[in-house]
C-alpha cells in the first residue's frame, strides 16, 4: 500500500488520526496519546497492514523548534515498517512538557521495551504499562533529561565537579 | 531450554558479570540470577559508556558530527560515517535543489571501504566469540588479517580505528595508487585464511556442538524484538537492506543475502548461536565478492588535481549551513544490522536532534528474554554470538 491508502485504511476506523503538515512534505500521522494503543494493536494484526517491525522509537523535544504555533510538547516518533508488504508509516504522538504521558507499546513490539526505556531516560516521557521503567544510559539517581532542550548541565555528580572553576558550560549550539 | 523446570527450585545465586568481565566485550555488566547452574534471571546494566553521542549532536554543526560516528561503533567506523553522511545526503536531497551528487569513483570507494571493514569487524565478531568459549587462537587468526585492513586504511587516511573519512558529499580522499593491488592481495589471502579459520572453528566438533542450539531465536521473535542484521538473518529471515533498500552502488551489485539455516545439523535449532555465527562467516565472503565486483567498476582517478573525490566538499558546507526542514529517516546495512540515523533539522546550521538506532542496541534487549533457561557457562556464548559491541548500545 502506498501512504495515501494506508492513511485512508486508518482514518476509516480511527477518524481521530490526522495526516500532519510536515516541512519536507513527507507523510507523518499524528496519534492522539489515547488511541495509540488500539491504532497500534490494529496496525500489527490487520493482514494488509501487518506492521510487524519497529524500525526505531525515539523522540524529540519541540520547545525550540520554528513551527507556528509554537509547540509546548516532546514528540514521541514511531517508525514502523513491514517486512511482508514492505511499507511503512511514521506515527507522532505529541506529550505535554510538563508531565508527558504515553501508552506503552511494549506489549505490542517488545523491541519498544528498550526503546522506551531509553526516551524516558534522555527526554523524560513516562510509557503507561511498560513492564520497567527505569533509566538505561544516565545513571538511576541521575536529575533530569539531558535531550530536553531546557536541560540544566549538573556542576557535580555524587561530590564530583564537572567543570574546572570559573569554567562553565554553554548549553545549546556552539557558536562559531 | 526448559532446563528450568527440571532443577528443583533452590536458594537463588546473584551474580554480577562485568563491566570489566573479558568476555563481555567492553563495559557490559550483566547482573545474572543463576539456580544452581541455570539462569533464572539476566538483567543487563547499560550505560558504562555513555558519552551522550546524541546531545552532542545537537550542539555542533552538521559536517563536524562525523567523527563522533566513529565512536559509536568502532569496529566498524567507516560504515559508522558512511550511516550518518547517507542520512545528511537524504535531508539535503529533501530538498530537490539542494540534492549532492556523489562522484562514482567515491560511490566505488564507499562500497570498497565498508565491506572491507565488515570484513574486518566480523573477524572480531567470530574471533571474539570462539574466544568467549574458550579458543583462544582463532580470535589471534582474526586479528591477524583485520591487521591487513587496518594497514590498508592507514595508508588511505591516516587512522586505523576511527577514519573520519566518508564524508558527506563523498569521501575525504581518493584511493592511494597501490590500493587496488593491495585489496585483492588482502581479499586473496584472506580466502585462504577463511579456509584456515573454518578447520579450525566452524567445522571443529566441540565449538559447533558447544554453540548448537544455545538460545535459539525464531524468525517472528526476532522481527518483534527489534534484531538486525546477522542476528536476524541467523534467524531465517532474509532480510538486508543493501539488496532490499539499496543505497549508493549495492543496487547495482547485487547482494547475496546467507541466512541461517540449522548449520549445526541435527543438534541445531534455526535461529541459534551457530547460525548467527555460520552467518557472519557467509557475510565475509560475500564481501569479498563485493570487493572484487566494485574493483571491476572502480573508474580511473581523475587526471586534473582540480576534481578529487570530495571535490564539492566547499559546496556541501555551504548547502549545510542552511539545510531544508524536517526530519528525515535512513538506515545502511552495518555489520552489526541496521544503524538508522533520525535527523531532525530546524534549517539551520546545526542539528536540532540527532538521533542513532544501532544494531546492538536491540540486540542487548533480547538477552533477559533468551538468557532465561540457558547455562551459566553459555552466558559468555550468547553474548558472542549476538556480536554486541558496548559504545553502541550506550552511545
Amino acid at each position: 500500500m502506498n501512504d495515501a491508502a494506508i492513511t485512508a485504511r486508518i482514518q476509516a476506523v480511527f477518524p481521530d488520526v490526522q495526516p500532519a503538515t510536515t516541512p519536507n512534505a513527507q507523510p507523518r500521522l499524528c496519534v492522539p496519546a489515547a488511541t495509540l494503543p488500539a491504532l497500534a494493536r490494529f496496525l500489527l494484526d490487520q493482514p494488509d497492514l501487518a506492521f510487524t517491525s519497529l524500525m526505531d522509537l525515539t523522540g524529540y523535544d519541540l520547545a525550540k523548534y520554528p513551527s507556528t504555533p509554537p509547540s509546548d510538547a516532546i514528540r514521541v516518533v514511531y517508525l514502523l515498517h513491514s517486512l511482508c508488504h514492505l511499507h511503512k508509516l511514521a506515527l507522532w504522538v505529541d506529550a505535554p512538557r510538563a508531565s508527558p504521558v504515553v501508552p506503552s507499546v511494549a506489549g505490542i513490539w517488545p523491541a519498544a521495551i528498550y526503546f522506551e526505556r531509553e526516551v524516558f531516560d534522555l527526554l523524560g516521557v513516562r510509557f503507561d504499562g511498560h513492564p520497567s521503567l527505569h533509566r538505561i544510559l544516565c545513571p538511576d539517581d541521575w536529575i533530569g533529561h539531558p535531550l530536553r532542550k531546557d536541560y540544566v548541565y549538573p556542576a557535580e555528580y555524587l561530590g564530583v565537579a564537572h567543570l574546572r572553576e570559573g569554567q562553565h558550560f554553554e548549553s545549546g549550539p556552539v557558536r562559531g | 531450554m526448559t532446563i528450568e523446570a527440571l532443577t528443583p527450585a533452590g536458594e537463588l545465586m546473584k551474580l554480577s558479570m562485568g563491566p570489566q568481565h573479558p568476555a563481555t566485550h567492553g563495559v557490559l555488566r550483566i547482573v545474572v540470577e543463576c539456580d544452581g547452574e541455570v539462569v533464572t534471571n539476566c538483567t543487563p546494566d547499560h550505560g558504562y559508556l555513555h558519552r551522550s553521542i546524541e546531545k552532542i549532536g545537537e550542539c555542533i554543526e552538521w559536517p563536524l558530527f562525523v567523527p563522533y560516528t566513529d565512536r559509536v561503533d568502532y569496529v566498524c567506523a567507516m560504515n559508522a560515517n558512511l550511516a550518518y553522511c547517507l542520512a545528511v545526503e537524504k535531508l539535503l536531497a529533501t530538498d530537490p535543489a539542494n540534492r549532492v551528487v556523489i562522484p562514482r569513483r567515491a560511490e566505488c570507494i564507499r562500497v570498497l571501504v565498508a565491506e572491507l571493514n565488515r570484513i574486518s569487524s566480523h573477524l572480531v565478531a567470530v574471533g571474539s566469540m570462539a574466544m568467549d568459549v574458550g579458543a583462544y587462537t582463532p580470535f589471534l587468526h582474526g586479528i591477524a588479517q583485520r591487521e591487513v585492513v587496518n594497514d590498508i586504511f592507514e595508508r588511505l587516511c591516516g587512522q586505523r580505528l576511527t577514519y573520519n573519512y566518508v564524508t558527506i558529499g563523498g569521501v575525504a580522499f581518493d584511493l592511494h595508487e597501490s590500493a587496488p593491488a593491495e585489496i585483492t592481495r588482502f581479499l586473496d589471502e584472506f580466502e585462504r585464511a577463511m579456509v584456515k579459520l573454518n578447520k579450525l572453528v566452524t567445522t571443529n566438533a566441540i565449538f559447533r556442538e558447544r554453540c548448537a542450539g544455545v538460545a535459539p531465536v525464531t524468525a517472528d521473535e526476532a522481527i518483534a524484538w527489534g534484531l538486525v542484521g546477522p542476528n536476524l538473518r541467523g534467524s531465517g529471515v532474509d532480510w538486508d537492506l543493501r539488496r532490499d533498500e539499496p543505497y549508493g552502488l549495492y543496487g547495482e551489485l547485487g547482494v547475496r543475502v546467507p541466512v541461517g539455516d540449522r548449520f549445526a545439523g541435527r543438534r541445531g535449532v534455526r535461529g541459534d548461536c551457530y547460525d548467527r555465527y555460520v552467518v557472519r562467516l557467509l557475510e565475509m565472503q560475500e564481501s569479498v565478492r563485493l570487493c572484487r565486483e566494485t574493483l571491476k567498476l572502480l573508474p580511473p582517478a581523475a587526471k586534473e588535481k582540480a576534481d578529487p573525490i570530495g571535490g564539492h566538499q566547499f559546496d556541501v558546507s555551504k548547502l549545510l549551513r542552511k539545510p531544508p526542514k524536517g526530519e528525515v529517516h535512513c538506515r545502511t546495512e552495518a555489520p552489526r544490522g541496521e544503524m538508522g540515523y533520525f535527523l531532525v533539522s530546524d534549517g539551520t546550521k546545526v542539528p536540532y536532534r540527532v538521533r542513532v538506532r544501532t544494531g546492538s542496541f536491540s540486540a542487548a534487549g533480547i538477552f533477559h528474554r533468551v538468557m532465561r533457561g540457558a547455562f551459566l557457562a553459555d552466558v559468555v556464548a550468547i553474548i558472542g554470538s549476538f556480536d554486541v559491541v558496548v559504545p553502541e548500545i550506550d552511545r
